[in-house]
């Protein structure tokens, strides 16, 4: 790095490039790891009604990004349009539920994984013939003049996304704790055969609980695809990464997900600033396995004896 | 000397005692029973003893041997087998297979051989088939030998266990529940079998909701209520024992 | 004897001989050839995989990590290093044993979606690591690979190769059935039914699971080695990813815990799409409606689903 420089730089100044360069990747660490947390968020909200992980999740943000931009496309508004890519992300999760989860429920875990990976090929492969194989870009929300802050440049969109995440995050704290149906999320997560016996019908449970991570994945598509470009194969790496922030806080915990989203982003960020951008992809699975040598159950996952 | 020597044992789960200062003793070539309510830590007990779980605090020792900290397959090498209170039956296996596998340790296991099918391998297989053929017919499982152990009742897999138990020929038998779900006279056949394997010379240790089949077969009973040891001796004493009458009485 | 034909250890290994012996028969080129070949090398590793997922019940999305790992390790050493390729491919194979030996362990300790998780990780970096060191491997780009040569003798051609994957294929498949049919097997397959019950009667189920581990990576190492030599030409996808869903596919589709049935899931598999490639663009959207349906339909794969439906037939019958 300094092989050009002069080698009288004052300490201060040198602290301060060092910092604003240090705010800079968190700053964009963050944003990723905001979308991280929402795809992990689906996962773990699916896994908590069923103990089925969804690898189709990473479909759903392809499909928000990607309908976003052929709904603007064909002429309607930015907000519509967005409302209309969720609302098709939707209706594909209820779909994948009620077609091919729900016909395959009793069938052994290997089997609901590759039934699970059969609809993302299908899904990615219609986008493909739908969309093309091209990047698009997706205009951001409102411009792209740089704020800058500490030295460090920050894009607007950048708070669009942490911005819409907190909101997320709120709200479906709210609707967990308030909504009747939240309710029933929670207590088929905590014992799905008592709550089936307070009768609970944990069949719509889980069909809602893809509705719901379909509408997570897919906003966090939308708000990432003004900064990354989104196309048909989008999918793969954030789900998977995604899945990656779902297990490093611990399989089901939801305030694991987001802590484990979040921290992806910024040690990815940080790992592809300081040591290399080309192993930039590596490091959540790095980081996993590591954490699955050494801590088996997650950042945050329950601790217990398996009972015989 | 005893063959099995529990001290101050302890077990905790989240907080909860399962298990709390246990201590007692067994002794060789006799039926010993554990009773107590529902969630007394019978099976927990029990999941110590054989190395499925380990325990917070306190010693087992077998043969004088202590067994803490080895994993449940090391135990198996020292002379002990169990079967489950709720039935651990291979389902992807036909039922000789599950019994077969009982009989791992006294059997050619390495994988090579196995991949090149050496005559050794044949020979014992068809050693280890019949012995385990022998064991279905002393059970009483004899009818199923040819099926597949998801096509038969449950109180056959009941038995199926005890044979997989007895083809590690251990000389410490533990059994969670035999009779558990079995009727009048299906529990008097298990009476019987238990009797005819404890002549053979091996120690049972038995947990048993059955207060009829307890109290006519062991020699000694050993009391549980909240992890706690209750009371312990011979069936007499039990029976006219004032607390044991209060906790069962006050349990009904 | 007869009643030792119809065993499906011998009678079957004799179908399949044959099946191999009578097929050139009706392979009209080289083309055909090829896939045969293709279908050959996935059988074989998904033989041995099976005995993993299907047998012992443990997950691994990481497979096509080892087959990768094989195939550059012997593509590097007979290219870059001029080594011959025998000891390549053995170098290949005590690379991928020590790898999966070490991971093995804090690996296999984890069940289901963590098993999962991990193996897959295992599997990208793998990838990643040889995309990313193109001065040694050609990046994504790919690199080209030496034909086998073992004592002067040089293999090379479809049809000498054909033998030559068709014999190793007998053999793997013997050698799983074998291990299936035995004490160390009967273990394995009661890790799968109950962990519990096969440590307490004595079985180190940790010490066969890593053990199974190691072997079927062994058996995709030395696969993927064979494959760069063959093929002459091998780029990252070989690890990918996808690459080891494709294997496990073949697998759960053709129907766990049987062999016969890891061999139809590789026929189909390899066949597919080259069928499809006819449709260029829909290609991806039916070979993901064919995967999702067919599980659907039949969880159990087809091999199994269609043997207990004969069976039922006739049984109707008789
Ligand atoms: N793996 C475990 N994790 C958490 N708690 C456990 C576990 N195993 C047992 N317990 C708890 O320990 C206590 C004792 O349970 P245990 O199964 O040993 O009772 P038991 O005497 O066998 O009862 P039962 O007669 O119903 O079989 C119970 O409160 C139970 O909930
Ligand atoms: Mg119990």
């Amino acid at each position: 790095m300094g092989a050009g420089r002069p080698l009288l730089v004052i300490t201060a100044g040198c602290s301060g490039i060092m910092f604003a360069e240090f705010l800079q990747y968190l700053f964009s660490g963050m944003t990723i790891g905001a979308t991280y947390a929402l795809v992990g968020l689906g996962f773990a909200i699916i896994y908590n009604a069923s103990h089925v992980i969804n690898f189709a999740q990473g479909e759903f943000v392809m499909i928000g990004g990607m309908a976003t931009v052929f709904l603007i496309h064909i002429g309607l508004p930015l907000p519509v349009a967005i409302l209309g890519a969720v609302a098709l992300a939707v209706v594909t999760g209820l779909a994948l539920e009620k077609l091919a989860v729900e016909p395959a429920r009793n069938a052994d875990v290997v089997t609901l994984i590759i039934i699970t990976i059969g609809a993302s090929i299908f899904l990615r492969g219609l986008a493909q013939v739908l969309w093309g194989k091209e990047f698009f870009a997706l205009p951001a929300f409102s411009g792209n003049d740089p704020i800058h802050l500490g030295g460090a440049t920050l894009l607007p969109q950048s708070l669009w996304v942490l911005g819409i995440t907190l909101a997320i995050v709120v709200a479906l704290a709210w609707f967990f704790k308030y909504t009747l149906i939240g309710k029933a999320i929670l207590a088929t997560a905590c014992n799905a055969d008592a709550a089936k016996m307070m009768g609970i019908n944990t069949q719509f449970i889980l069909f809602i609980s893809f509705g719901l991570s379909a509408l997570l994945g897919a906003v966090a598509g939308i708000i990432v695809a003004p900064i990354t470009l989104t196309s048909y194969d989008v999918g793969i790496m954030l789900g998977l990464k995604g899945f990656v922030a779902a297990v490093l806080g611990g399989l089901g915990s939801a305030v694991g997900a987001i802590v484990g989203g979040l921290l992806l982003g910024i040690i990815e960020a940080m790992a592809a600033g300081y040591i290399s951008s080309d192993y930039k992809d590596a490091v959540p699975f790095v980081i996993i396995l590591l954490i699955l040598f050494f801590l088996p159950s997650g950042l945050f996952g329950a601790r217990g004896t398996e009972r015989v | 000397m005893s063959l099995l020597r529990v001290e101050n044992l302890g077990k905790s789960f989240g907080g909860v005692d399962a298990i709390n200062d246990l201590s007692f003793t067994i002794a060789a070539n006799t039926i010993h029973a554990v009773i107590g309510p529902n969630g007394a830590g019978k099976t927990t007990l029990f999941n110590m003893i054989t190395g499925v779980y380990q325990p917070t605090r306190g010693d087992i020792f077998l043969d004088d041997a202590s067994t803490v900290g080895k994993p449940p397959h090391v135990l198996a090498s020292r002379g002990m087998s169990r079967t489950f209170q709720n039935l651990q039956v291979c389902m992807n296996m036909t039922a000789i297979e599950n019994v077969m596998v009982g009989r791992h340790l006294h059997l050619n296991r390495s994988f090579l051989a196995a991949m090149l099918r050496l005559p050794a391998i044949v020979r014992g297989d068809r050693q280890c088939r019949e012995k385990a053929a022998e064991l279905m017919e002393f059970v009483g499982v004899g009818q199923y030998i040819k099926t597949d152990a998801n096509a038969m009742p449950y109180g056959a897999l009941k038995r199926l266990e005890i044979a997989r138990a007895l083809a590690a020929e251990p000389k410490l038998l533990l059994l969670d529940e035999p009779a558990a779900g079995l009727n009048a006279k299906e529990t008097a056949e298990i009476d019987g079998l238990i009797q005819k394997i404890a002549a053979t010379g091996i120690t049972v240790v038995l947990v048993e909701h059955d207060m009829k089949l307890v109290m006519h077969i062991s020699d000694y009973l050993l009391v549980l209520d909240f992890g706690k040891k209750l009371a312990e001796g011979t069936p007499t004493e039990i029976r006219n024992n004032p607390e044991v009458i209060a906790a069962y009485l006050g349990a009904a | 004897m007869l009643a030792k034909l119809t065993h499906p250890r011998i009678g079957g290994l004799l179908i399949l001989s044959l099946i191999i012996a009578l097929l050139p028969l009706a392979l009209p080129n080289n083309y055909y050839y090829d896939v045969a070949i293709k279908i050959g090398i996935n059988a074989i590793v998904v033989v041995g995989l099976n005995l993993l997922i299907g047998y012992a019940g443990q997950i691994s999305l990481g497979h096509g990590g080892f087959f990768g790992l094989g195939a550059y390790t012997s593509g590097i050493l007979t290219a870059v290093y001029g080594w011959p390729p025998l000891l390549a491919l053995l170098t290949g194979v005590a690379v991928v044993g020590v790898l999966s030996f070490i991971v093995a362990r804090p690996i296999l300790r984890l069940t289901g979606h963590y098993l999962a998780m991990a193996t897959l990780g295992l599997g990208i970096i793998i990838s990643i690591v040889i995309s990313n060191e193109d001065w040694l491997t050609g990046g994504p780009d790919g690199m080209y690979v030496e034909p086998f040569t073992l004592l002067g003798w040089e293999l090379y051609g479809e049809k000498p190769w054909y033998w030559v994957i068709g014999a190793l294929l007998v053999i793997s498949v013997w050698m799983a059935m074998n291990i299936v049919d035995s004490p160390a097997g009967r273990a394995l397959r009661a890790v799968h039914g109950s962990e519990v019950a096969a440590q307490v009667v004595g079985v180190d189920t940790t010490g066969y699971k890593v053990l199974l581990f190691v072997v079927s990576a062994v058996f995709a190492s030395v696969m993927g080695s064979l494959f760069a030599h063959y093929s002459g030409f091998i780029t990252p996808a070989q690890a990918g990813f996808f690459h080891s869903i494709e294997l496990v596919t073949m697998v759960v589709l053709g129907g766990m815990a049987s062999t016969y049935g890891a061999l139809v899931g590789a026929v189909l598999l390899t066949v597919l799409p080259q069928l499809l490639s006819g449709f260029e663009d829909f290609e991806m959207v039916i070979f993901g409606l064919i995967l999702m349906l067919t599980l659907i339909f039949m969880p159990k794969g087809l091999v199994p689903t269609l043997t207990h439906k004969l069976k039922d037939w006739r049984g109707g019958r008789s």
